[in-house]
């Protein structure tokens, strides 16, 4: 039952083979079955329990609120729930309790969707493999399934890989089927990257598409809420849900040609042209990833549709460019935390300025620390125009190489979501924070730079048994054209249902169901 | 072979004097071996070509971009601004990267590119109504903060600069048990 989409356990509660009290119990007992997975920093078990009955008595008069009615969701710890700690996984915020929800987390909740818990991240959402949190590691459900136990025997605990970040908490969520889905945030890649690790369907909305009131920015120019689920169908059901004006965030989009995101329906393959970015063949990618990437290409082709080269020639530098915007911006995000007003206070009381520093020095880590000086430093007078503006030139470069593409007849970019499967943490934690993000974050980082939609679907299992997960670009407000060419490849390339050793019961069944969900004609 | 010998030392000192200092340690680490005082012949004429090759490679570096060890006054300088402080000399080397890093930007031609603010650029901002839609929330947000006196966030003293780096050390090792 766990392992089913949205769309089949929707249908299983208004059908009443399962009630959404039932369901929810399942989902907390294996939350608790899988705490070494560290993915929630918050369970809200009694809160969940109480929506899950409410839930259960709309669906009994009949009267349930809409397709996410009863379901279990997640939610990562930098968007803001009414009464519901949110740490963004930093003592700055250990103990902050925010006064109200944030935008796309309420409407969730109106939707009568439960709640399960915050999950864990980066700091500030700060990295690119969930490993810098206040409250440890998040281990990548995969490390525990029957393809890489069978691999490295079972030598359990110190060959466990990373899930990726910096949603790393939300994507184990989704992936140990602890929930249907998770909201995730995307700077930079963080909501595609660890939704490639884990083997789940992570989708990066247009900028603007979205609301971010309440989500708490790193920055302001980047950040979209990202929506991590099991299948491609269920992320426009929810993307139909949280899209949308919302009158407190100016950044959002008043007008919206395409508002319905049901997925089109009469979609012939042959009609499309997809685009292979040549500079993202970049160095380090492995073989495996790099014989998917083919793989999916090839797929295109044999269907019949347009497969060509195209060249985004200033590829190579859009790292740089959002290493110099993501510390500028962060520097100036990081700054409203200094203890007066909420969050963590130091005891120092002579000075001012003296209780800034100290709040700031016992509540950030390395990571955000090191950014925030950075950040200082471009901003700085003698350097603003040296790498805060030319970083802003840059941009506008990369902006436009995707433009340029789009217009000349290409419908969706297919490239590599990350160079590779997922990382042993140990082999992970050889480099610093910042090293890690710029490799990693080498080929999502320029979609957020250009404000694009972007999703991750998982195609294959690598030979270490991880999860590679492929990337599909499209145009600004085309999210739903994108998702439906994402459908066709989730339909096509029959990735596995995650299965453990000695799981009987309610893996066995959810690989059935599966099956035929993949195989029907939607 | 003195007077080879000679130059090689000149060139050294010049390079050495020259760039800053992490330069300065990779002009000096290029050391003579017994191995190559063996063929003193050749040795000596590529080790001179080696050297002004490499003092021209600094040098068109030092002309290029900045210093990429961060000064002192400008370290103290950051930490103020930011209030926020390096820790230790990791915290400060990682700087160093980022800087580096950053200037790999400079390669790329903008001239006559706009600087983009934000990829929403060509739409009109949202204006609503100015009318009160919601707050008298004052008690609410008043209960997150640790120290409030009836309606007021407690603050210490302002005007105070911060204290200097030796000083500030000691607090922040004081605050961290």
């Amino acid at each position: 039952m766990l392992s089913l989409s949205i769309r089949e356990v929707s249908l299983a509660l208004r059908e009443g083979r399962i009630s959404p009290t039932e369901l929810c119990r399942k989902c907390l007992n294996r939350i608790k079955k899988t705490h070494y997975l560290n993915a929630y920093i918050t369970v809200t078990e009694e809160l969940a329990l109480k929506q899950a009955q409410e839930a259960e008595s709309r669906l009994l008069k009949g009267a349930p609120k809409g397709p996410l009615d009863g379901i279990p969701f997640a939610v990562k710890d930098n968007f803001c729930t009414e009464n519901i700690k949110t740490t963004c996984a930093s003592k700055m915020l250990k103990d902050y309790t925010p006064p109200y929800s944030a935008t796309v987390v309420q409407k969730l909740l109106d939707q009568g969707a439960v709640l399960m818990g915050k999950t864990n991240l980066d700091e500030f959402a700060m990295g690119a493999g969930s490993t810098d949190s206040a409250f440890g590691p998040v281990r990548n459900p995969w490390s525990y399934a029957a393809p890489y136990r069978e691999q490295t025997g079972t030598e359990m605990d110190s060959d466990w890989v990373i899930t990726g970040g910096s949603s790393g908490g939300s994507a184990a969520a989704v992936a140990s089927l602890t929930s249907f889905l998770a909201l995730g945030s995307d700077t930079g890649g963080s909501t595609r990257n660890p939704g490639a690790l884990c083997g789940v369907v992570a989708l990066k909305p247009t900028y603007g598409l979205v609301s971010r009131h309440g989500l708490v920015p790193l920055v302001n120019s980047m950040d979209v809420p990202g929506i991590i689920t099991r299948s491609v169908h269920d992320a426009a059901t929810v993307l139909d849900i949280l899209q949308g004006h919302d009158v407190k965030d100016s950044t959002t989009i008043t007008h919206n040609p395409s508002t319905l995101t049901h997925l089109f329906e009469d979609f012939d393959v042959r009609n499309i042209c997809v685009g292979i970015p040549k500079e993202y063949h970049a160095p380090g990618l492995s073989q495996e990833t790099l014989a998917q990437w083919s793989r999916v290409a090839d797929m295109f082709e044999r269907a019949g549709a347009r497969v060509e080269q195209v060249s985004l020639p200033h590829t190579q530098h859009s790292i740089v460019c959002y290493h110099v915007l993501c510390h500028t911006e962060v520097a100036s995000n990081m700054a409203r935390f200094d203890g007066l007003e909420y969050g963590h206070r130091s005891g120092i009381d002579s000075s001012t300025e003296a209780m800034y520093s100290t709040t700031r020095h016992e509540g950030f880590n390395d990571v955000v620390r090191g950014r925030i000086l950075s950040g200082n430093y471009f901003l700085l007078r003698q350097n603003y125009e040296h790498y805060f503006v030319k970083a802003q030139q840059v941009r506008r470069l990369i902006a436009e190489d995707f433009k340029r593409v789009f217009s000349s007849g290409v419908d969706v970019l297919l490239t590599p979501t990350t160079l590779s499967d997922a990382m042993r943490y140990t082999d992970f934690m050889q480099e610093d924070n910042r090293t890690r993000s710029a490799q990693e974050d080498i080929f999502t980082q320029p979609v957020n730079m250009a404000g694009l939609p972007a999703v991750s679907v998982p195609t294959a299992l690598s030979n270490r048994g991880l999860p590679i997960g492929l990337q599909l670009i499209g145009p600004a407000l085309q999210d739903r054209k994108l998702l439906t060419v994402a459908q066709w490849i989730e339909q096509k390339v029959g990735f596995p249902p995650i299965r453990y050793l000695g799981d009987a019961g309610e893996g066995e069944m959810g690989e059935e169901v599966h099956e035929r969900e993949q195989t029907s004609v939607v | 072979m003195y007077v080879v010998v000679n130059y090689t030392r000149k060139l050294q000192t010049l390079a050495f004097n020259l760039g800053p200092s992490c330069y300065r340690q990779g002009v000096t680490g290029v050391s003579i071996t017994s191995q190559d005082r063996k063929s003193k012949q050749n040795f000596s004429c590529f080790r001179w070509t080696h050297l002004i090759t490499l003092v021209h490679q600094y040098s068109t570096r030092i002309y290029n971009s900045k210093a990429c060890q961060v000064p002192v006054d400008l370290v103290d300088k950051l930490e103020r601004l930011a209030l926020v402080d390096f820790r230790n000399q990791e915290g400060l080397a990682c700087l160093e990267k980022a800087i580096r890093f950053a200037d790999q930007l400079h390669v790329v031609d903008t001239d006559g590119v706009d600087p983009m603010d934000s990829v929403l650029e060509e739409r009109a901002l949202y204006l609503r109504e100015d009318a009160v839609a919601e707050g008298n929330c004052a008690e609410e947000l008043l209960q997150l903060s640790k120290n409030t006196v009836e309606e007021y966030f407690v603050a210490p003293p302002g005007n105070i600069p911060l204290p200097k780096r030796e000083e500030r050390a000691a607090m922040l090792k004081h605050s961290e048990i």
